[in-house]
């Protein structure tokens, strides 16, 4: 990156809040941007959720969400994993309210006030890993603990025939391991690329009115119209990437239930 | 050619990919779209497998743009 170019990447860096590193037994353990916002997405969804617990015979607005959003959830859980699915609801509701409401908080553009910069959380691996991890993890305790042993006939199809097994076994088994690293990776670059294309627009904004001349306010003009359309399209991705990894891992928890 | 524009140069065929992920995602929803016409009433059931199809092969597209991404950033 050469000088007076906007580094797109800068607003990915994690730093403490107070500007102070905590150090305890040679590990950063200070409070960053990331875990701010973390609790901010908490506190945002104990709000949401409580305002709507009041249980009235006749629910006003903030009821009716929050049931909408129970429901929604419920009715994913119901058809994608089937009986037995009704106890994972609580966690798929977790996860796909606090990967939305991640995502959302990350891309409102507060950033035109001074000093305040909302962070994604959900733009950084480590943050997605964990979350995915803990989806095959569930997975994997799930499907020991109701299967046994027989849980490894997940890797073995119906139908297929006996000579393709030693081809398909490894294939299945690699495309289970797999998973994990694919439903975080796939969260985390794409809320990465948006904010990404999001900065590069908005630095051709900047550089073209510093650019001056006839052409140049016509590049910003012409940015600031692409950058409403991309935000428009950042929130319709925000809302699918939550919904794919609770859908992803409702349906890897049919596997672990019914094996198939 | 120096190392630099051979980087930049990666970077930009690693990019192909994305688009080439592009023509998958449309052709998972147009291909939905199509037959969700001709049947309208079962297409809310199959919303599900439509987000799958997206994915799917929306993931490649992502991995293609994380190539190019590391190409830039991470190799030196």
């Amino acid at each position: 990156m050469s000088a007076g170019k906007i580094d797109p990447m800068e607003q990915f860096k994690v730093e403490p809040v107070l500007g102070r590193h905590l150090d305890l037994f040679g590990y950063d353990v200070s409070f960053t941007n990331s875990a701010l916002f973390m609790i901010v997405v908490f506190v945002l969804l104990a709000v949401f959720m409580a305002g709507g617990l009041k249980r009235q015979l006749v629910p006003g607005r903030w009821q009716v969400a929050a049931e909408d959003a129970v429901s929604f959830i419920d009715n994913m859980v119901t058809v994608n994993i089937g009986s037995g699915g009704k106890k994972f609801a609580p966690y798929i509701f977790s996860l796909f309210f606090f990967i939305l409401f991640a995502n959302l908080i990350g891309v409102l553009p507060l950033a035109i006030l001074p000093g305040l910069h909302t962070f994604a959380v959900t733009s950084h691996i480590t943050v997605t890993a964990v979350l995915a991890f803990l989806s095959f993890g569930i997975v994997l305790v799930v499907g020991f603990a109701t299967h046994g042993l027989k849980f490894f006939s997940l890797f073995v199809p119906h139908g297929a025939p006996a000579w393709l097994m030693p081809v398909i076994i490894p294939v299945e088994f690699v495309s289970f391991m797999v998973r994990p690293f694919s439903l975080g990776l796939r969260l985390f670059v794409a809320m990465t690329a948006g904010h990404i294309l999001l900065e590069v627009f908005g630095s051709f904004v900047v550089q073209g009115l510093n650019a001056g001349g006839a052409l140049g306010p016509v590049v910003s003009v012409l940015s600031f119209v692409m950058i409403v359309g991309v935000s428009a399209l950042e929130l319709l991705v925000c809302a699918i990437q939550a919904y794919v990894f609770a859908l992803l891992t409702s349906l890897y928890l049919h596997d672990a239930v019914h094996l198939h | 050619m120096d190392h630099t524009s051979a980087m930049y140069i990666g970077a930009g065929l690693a990019a192909i990919g994305v688009g080439l992920a592009a023509l998958g995602v449309g052709n998972v929803f147009g291909s939905f779209l199509e037959g969700a016409l001709r049947n309208p009433g079962a297409a809310d059931g199959q919303q599900g497998r439509l987000f799958i199809g997206f994915a799917a092969s929306e993931l490649l597209g992502l991995i293609a743009f994380v190539v190019a991404i590391l190409i830039l950033f991470v190799v030196k």
